[in-house]
């Protein structure tokens, strides 16, 4: 297993005191925590440093965490023989064989240190305690196509059991989920009992998806409605036109009313989105008068003569000025 | 592997009871009615037996996080979820309005 320097994640010297610990947790955490933060890596970091804290704070763990002696973040090593007994509340008839290669620090004393007070304190070993499963929360992205059909999602994790032995062990978790037509995005799903299992009659952990839409070639998305940019040129802005408008459910036309301008929304009703409960959000064609980068001689000549004709937008610049 | 069919929509649609939240959010019965009364967390039908609907789920997790992570008291819980309301509101408003802005 990797070493994990939990003082340098703290950022405090290997003889702080629980003060100088606590006191650094808090200012790391308050700047570093998912919840708050916006910095892409904040729950990586997060979960560094409340490893580390668990850890330290607690004058056992920390005793049993100093006993592997000092070494560089990310050094590959095994803890020395007996320190599992001695330290992490490990039955004698596992001692030294305990394997450290699919855990990591945080599994290791997140899970063993409890283990050993309760094996003092209440009589019980660690091997007997009810332990209640981790939840997990995995955020998922999806086509805009996926939540507008329903899709079965795939999920690939890795989550950390404790063998018949009292040893934590990463196991892949491999779970598919059936997502119903009608998720938006930020929408938040729970699958109960999907996180890890529990242990000697814990009850077993919850699964949380969040929810995101993936950027679409053409739609925008906002809660159920999409919205999409429709070309147009000037004649059939001026004049109006039947257009083919792409939906989820495939080409449309679309009524383009005479005297259209730029920037004007034009609704196709119950074309967004599905509801979970039935109905549908709204499509939003956003017109944008394109003109082509370069005009024919032709084309040059009519727009001139339409200039002439053409009566200014821009007089309430000067009126009542 | 089979298809798991018990997904549960943490939307506006689905209700659940006070003692269902106390498990799923891991904060206790009193931190939970403190948030209610507090008007952190809004009851759909505050009679004796409340219920609620399935999207304070998500606001109740965050609130159990926070107390343990930023060991966070009542008071320090609804000021810091109020706010992270209001953003998560202004977030969606943009959202909104980006949306409406043609792409190019």
């Amino acid at each position: 297993m990797k070493y994990t320097d939990y003082y340098a994640a703290l950022g405090v010297e290997r003889g702080a005191s629980a003060d100088e610990i606590r006191k650094a947790y808090r200012r790391l955490a308050q700047k570093h925590h998912p919840d708050v933060s916006k910095e892409p890596d904040a729950e990586a970091k997060f979960k560094d440093i409340a490893a580390a804290y668990q850890t330290l704070k607690d004058p056992e763990k920390r005793k049993a965490y100093d006993a592997l002696g000092a070494r560089p973040q990310g050094e590959e090593f095994r803890p020395p023989p007996d320190w599992a007994r001695e330290h992490a509340g490990a039955g004698p008839e596992s001692g030294s064989q305990f394997a450290f290669d699919d855990v990591d620090f945080a599994d290791l004393f997140g899970r063993f240190g409890a283990g050993s007070r309760a094996g003092r304190g209440g009589g019980r070993s660690y091997a007997e305690m009810p332990l209640n499963g981790q939840d997990f929360e995995v955020p998922v992205s999806i086509d805009i196509e996926d939540a507008y059909r329903g899709t079965t999602l795939e999920l690939n994790l890795q989550v950390t059991e404790i063998d018949a032995q009292g040893q934590p062990r990463r196991v892949p978790h491999n779970v598919k989920a059936r997502i119903a037509p009608g998720a938006v995005d930020g929408q938040r799903l729970r699958l109960p009992g999907k996180g890890s299992k529990g242990v000697n009659g814990g009850r077993n952990g919850d699964l949380y998806l969040d929810i995101t839409l993936k950027p679409h070639r053409l739609y925008r998305a906002t809660d159920h409605d999409l919205y999409l940019d429709l070309p147009l040129t000037p004649s059939e802005a001026a004049l109006g036109a039947t257009v083919g408008v792409p939906t989820l459910a495939g080409m449309v036309n679309l009524k383009v009313p005479a005297g259209t301008s730029s920037g004007q929304k034009l609704r196709l009703g119950g074309r967004g989105l599905p509801r979970a409960r039935g109905g549908a959000g709204d499509l939003f064609a956003v017109v944008q008068v394109a003109v082509p980068g370069s005009l024919s001689e032709r084309v040059r000549e009519l727009y001139r003569e339409l200039g002439e004709l053409a009566e200014s937008p821009r007089r309430h610049f000067t009126e009542g000025a | 592997m089979s298809v798991d069919t018990d997904v549960m929509w943490l939307d506006e649609h689905r209700l659940v009871s006070l003692t269902e939240l106390v498990e799923i959010s891991g904060l206790t019965e009193s931190e939970l009615l403190e948030l209610v009364h507090a008007g952190v967390i809004p009851a759909r039908d505050p009679g004796p037996r409340f219920t609620f609907s399935a999207r304070v789920v998500t606001i109740a997790r965050t609130a159990c996080r926070l107390r343990d992570d930023l060991e966070l008291d009542a008071r320090g819980l609804g000021v810091a979820l109020r706010l992270l309301e209001r953003v998560q509101d202004l977030e969606a408003e943009i959202a909104r309005l980006r949306a409406q802005l043609p792409r190019s």
